[in-house]
């Protein structure tokens, strides 16, 4: 799994590619984790994920409550099928907000 | 060499014994990645012996075992561990560890696999727990659960690695119909949410309808038949139709065999009158 970071002007956009799986759901919690705690919005664009499991998702949810914690918004964009699936098992696609896009979420937490 | 390169399970004339009885008689069997394979048969028939045979827990008599493209005689210790990471197990009696809260069994397979955050083990045994519709009582030990909480929270244990194969040995026995319902969509879910493949041990005809991809009917450690659902509602097979429907065996008892079991007196056949 690789990652990029970018500053847009309503906050972070975080870009994964490849698996999160047990072997990479610790970088990937650890990016999200770090973005939160710079105090900004973040939008995870998960485009290019090929496939995410428990583990992931609940990094999604660790840094979600700990954004909102300190008043920041994280909204999911490009959410595959697949992910959607996953997500649903648990019923956070009613938690987290869903965007199409990296644009309609930067709209979102803006 | 794998037969089909989308098989997970391939079992070629399996062949068992518990001490001098013969369990399983030669059985050969594949699962596909991402089905729904339900297993079917009489008590005693060697459903669960099958299961633990397949989870490599049990030495074989003779045939050979692929699990997820790895021959299971030529394993290492680090492949087996490996290996055991990808399955998860409900077992018939979904026994938890009774000192432990219902949070530490579901986080046991996550401490013994992997070196995770404890916060991350901790949101995925909770979304576990509340797939299983258990949310909210991981700080209970088991003696606080009904038994068909324990089962469930069982169940959330056996998934909560995401693992590639699941096998489950009759998963809603006991379950009030509504929850073994919900069960039956879980795994479901599971298979189309997950891509995983699913073993499944039931009596439940309703739910093995539900929910198979393909039936393997045993009998008396023979594969009767394996086939979709419509082929095996459809059988002509005499053995199936009785499973199927109930029919009780003794109309061809063998009544020498039978006075001998109950006596342990075996009288020749030319004493007979
Ligand atoms: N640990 C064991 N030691 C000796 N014999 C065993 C053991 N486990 C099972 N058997 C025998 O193997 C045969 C098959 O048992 P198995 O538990 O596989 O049946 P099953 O099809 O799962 O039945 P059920 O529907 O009642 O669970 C039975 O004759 C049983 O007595
Ligand atoms: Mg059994």
């Amino acid at each position: 799994m690789k990652h990029e970071v970018r500053e847009e002007v309503g906050g972070f956009v975080v870009a994964f590619e490849g698996d999160v799986d047990l072997q990479t759901s610790p970088d990937a919690r650890k990016v999200l984790l770090e973005c939160v705690g710079r105090g900004k919005s973040v939008v995870v664009d998960l485009s290019g994920i090929g496939y995410i499991d428990s583990s992931g998702v609940a990094s999604l949810v660790e840094s979600f409550q700990t954004a909102r914690k300190g008043g920041q918004n994280l909204v999911l964009a490009s959410v595959s099928d697949g992910a959607l699936r996953v997500l649903k098992l648990a019923r956070l696609n009613k938690v987290f907000t869903i965007c199409d896009s990296v644009e309609d979420g930067l709209a979102a937490i803006g | 060499m794998n037969k089909h390169a989308n098989n997970v399970i391939e079992v070629e004339d399996l062949v068992t014994h518990y001490g001098d009885r013969e369990i399983l008689k030669g059985v050969t069997l594949d699962v596909h990645d991402g089905e729904i394979m339900v297993i079917m048969g009489g008590s005693g028939s060697g459903k669960s012996t099958l299961l633990r045979h397949l989870m490599a827990l049990e030495t074989k008599t003779s045939g050979t075992m692929r699990i997820l493209g790895q021959d299971i005689d030529n394993l290492t210790q680090r492949d087996f561990f490996d290996l055991r990471k990808k399955i998860g197990v409900a077992f018939q009696g979904g026994a938890l560890f009774s000192s432990m809260t219902v949070g530490e069994n579901v986080m046991l397979p996550l401490y013994e696999h992997t070196d995770l955050d404890q916060m991350t083990m901790e949101i995925m045994i909770r979304m576990k727990l509340e797939v299983v519709e258990l949310g909210g009582f991981e700080d209970l030990k088991p003696s606080e659960l009904s038994g068909g909480m324990i089962k469930r929270a069982a169940f959330a244990r056996a998934i909560v690695m995401d693992p590639k194969i699941l096998f489950c040995d009759e998963p809603s026995a006991g379950l009030d119909p509504v929850v073994a319902s919900a069960l039956d969509d879980l795994i479901l879910l599971l298979r189309d949410a997950m891509q995983m493949s699913i073993v499944v041990v039931t009596h439940e005809l309703e739910s093995a309808f539900k929910i198979a991809d393909r039936i393997t009917v045993l009998d008396k450690g023979h594969i009767l038949m394996v086939g979709t659902v419509d082929e095996v509602k459809n059988s002509t097979n005499e053995r199936v139709y009785n499973l199927l429907n109930r029919v009780p065996e003794d109309e061809n008892m063998d009544m020498d065999e039978y006075l001998q079991r109950l006596t342990g007196v075996e009288v020749k056949e030319e004493t007979i009158l």
